[in-house]
């Protein structure tokens, strides 16, 4: 029987940690943990000795696990990772998702593609979920802006709601801009005006 | 005319000022080109993110392209450093435990004198120095290294751990490093914290530590020549204008925005300026030179600097020092730094390798038109470095 691969997830945000484990599960029995902690962590990596560790490429530790896959001496096999090349296109999929892989030296590619392959979709979802927020809450702001800017209208030239968006609309079409970027406008040129 | 888009990873630091004030005052559109800057968060992901092509060009530790031309990391396509971006910038800063021991020992934290601060140090720790080091391969690392073991520390005394550097402060509160060297502004970050006292310049080690450069993949240079010239052009008078009197102020105001370095002015300031305050308390230092971006040559990327670098690496993972010599200075592309600046009127030394350490004081030097003036680069110790002594020992 196979040994069972130790795999490391360094992802300070629990519910990121969470929806990638869960992915590793569904691919086969192995021992995960999360590190969300990035004190003390090439202690921790260093003592859990995992055999592949996965962590976002924009995470500022990542330099961390660097230092301990490039100080590896020979005998070292424990630290003696690499980012992850043995598969070009998959490689290429990993960085696109934001994801970097150190994978212990000498592992079979076999064994490691399909924990890559699970973690490549999960970061990608992810990605994808983290986006969708940032869009949302970005939508949420812009509608914020904008019906201040509607009452800055109204109030200014006593005119009714729908005929003040209309205003900010072709001021907008005019000027070649977005309707929430001539709200902004409005708003802080309202706002220094009315002090 | 429509301008060609070029991608630029960069990390949030004063010394990524010549691509921030490229993109923002018009030197890149003088050239043609519209520049998409990207902040990164580590120097593994700027590495992974030129290899793969996602960025255009990246803001890189000038010893990271040796590291790879040595084959000291995973497999990658040819990275290239056609300049450095600049010299200086380093600091090394103490916890208030060894700060208020050096005090008592009356030291006077002037930054500028390497033996002293290295004498008191030696005096005042007790065990090994942990020092937090932005990267692997980096200058901190090679500055501290120099700079320690000259003054006394054996090896064993000295343990150099990777710490990013918006993590430098934490990691000196949390006790898992005693000291740090980084660049600018993650040191007067500390200071202003109150958590550290900073001890010494870097250009008190050595006059004109090469700290950042400009890396593209060898075959975008190659196939893509007319942008990567049009872009080296724009950095390098991103980089003059820096350097003009009266010009850093300005760029305090574009780097702070949150776009970019996103830090209050007071703690991006002092680095830009060179007016470095050594803790919370204030002590005012004043260090001319602490950072320079484009004179006395300093954005020209000798091979000899390479040669250095590789070296020392060479010896620390056991390669071949000839070899790694040779491989690393075929990676610093001085024929491109002259094909390219040349018609912007950038003054090019007549030479692409040279003693490095040699010069007490700036000199004026033949260039290869007219005269130019060399930025003084001596070690505090003496130290010099001739390839040539490198290359003709035999093994």
């Amino acid at each position: 029987m196979q040994k069972r691969l130790s795999i490391l997830v360094v992802e300070p945000d629990p519910e990121r940690a969470q929806l990638i484990v869960d992915g590793l599960r569904q691919v086969g029995d192995h021992d995960i943990r999360v590190i969300s902690e990035q004190a003390g962590l090439a202690r921790q990596v260093t003592e859990l000795r995992p055999d592949v560790v996965l962590i976002d490429l924009t995470n500022p530790s990542r330099d961390i696990v660097e230092e301990l896959a490039v100080a590896a001496g020979p005998n070292e096999r424990a630290v003696a990772m690499f980012v992850d090349r043995t598969d070009e296109h998959l490689t290429r999929s990993a960085i696109e998702a934001g994801l970097s892989a150190y994978v212990v030296d000498g592992l079979r590619p076999d064994r490691i593609k399909p924990i890559l392959d699970a973690a490549v979709t999960r970061f990608h979802m992810a990605r994808r979920m983290r986006a969708e927020l940032a869009a949302t809450r970005a939508a949420l702001e812009e509608r914020k802006i904008i019906d201040r800017a509607k009452i800055v209208l109204m109030k200014a030239r006593g005119i009714e709601e729908e005929e003040a968006y209309a205003l900010l609309r072709k001021t907008a079409m005019d000027q070649g801009k977005r309707v929430s970027d001539i709200a902004q406008q409005l708003v802080m040129a309202s706002g220094l005006l009315c002090r | 005319m429509s301008l060609r888009r070029l991608r630029l990873g960069y990390l949030p630091l004063l010394d990524a000022s010549p691509l921030i004030v490229a993109a923002e005052l018009g030197f890149a559109r003088e050239e043609g080109l519209e520049l998409d800057l990207v902040r990164l968060r580590s120097w593994a992901q700027s590495r992974d993110m030129l290899g793969a092509g996602l960025i255009d060009a990246a803001h890189m530790l000038v010893p990271m392209p040796v590291g790879q031309a040595l084959g000291l990391g995973p497999p990658q396509p040819d990275v290239d450093l056609v300049m450095f971006l600049a010299q200086g910038g380093q600091v090394f800063a103490v916890n208030t435990t060894l700060e208020a021991r050096l005090r008592v020992e009356g030291h006077g934290f002037d930054l500028t004198d390497a033996w002293a601060a290295g004498q008191a140090l030696r005096r005042v720790v007790t065990g090994r120095l942990r020092v937090g080091v932005p990267f692997r391969f980096s200058t901190q690392l090679e500055l501290t290294e120099h700079w320690l073991s000259a003054c006394g520390f054996e090896p064993d005394s000295l343990a150099l751990l990777t710490t990013p550097p918006p993590m430098m402060a934490d990691a000196l509160v949390a006790g898992e490093i005693d000291a740090f060297c980084v660049g600018e502004p993650w040191g007067s970050v500390a200071a202003d914290r109150g958590v550290a006292a900073l001890l010494l310049a870097g250009t008190a080690i050595w006059a004109a530590p090469p700290e950042k450069g400009l890396t593209v993949r060898r075959d975008f240079a190659e196939e893509r020549p007319d942008e990567t010239g049009a872009l080296m052009r724009a950095v390098a008078r991103a980089g003059r204008w820096l350097d003009a009197e009266d010009h850093r102020g300005t760029a305090v105001e574009l780097i702070v925005h949150p776009d970019y370095l996103d830090l209050p002015w007071d703690l991006i300031e002092p680095g830009m300026t060179g007016e470095l305050s050594v803790s919370g308390r204030g002590e005012r230092r004043s260090l001319p030179g602490f950072l320079t971006f484009h004179a006395g040559a300093a954005s020209f990327p000798w091979k000899s600097i390479a040669a250095l670098f590789a070296v020392r690496m060479a010896r620390l993972h056991g390669l071949d020092p000839q070899l790694a010599m040779a491989r690393a200075m075929g990676h610093f592309r001085t024929d491109l730094y002259r094909q390219h600046l040349r018609p912007a009127g950038i003054p090019l030394p007549g030479a692409s390798m040279r003693v490095e350490g040699t010069l007490d004081e700036d000199r004026t030097v033949p260039a290869e038109k007219g005269q130019m003036i060399l930025r003084a680069d001596r070690f505090f110790d003496g130290f010099t470095f001739d390839p040539a002594l490198v290359l003709s020992s035999t093994n």
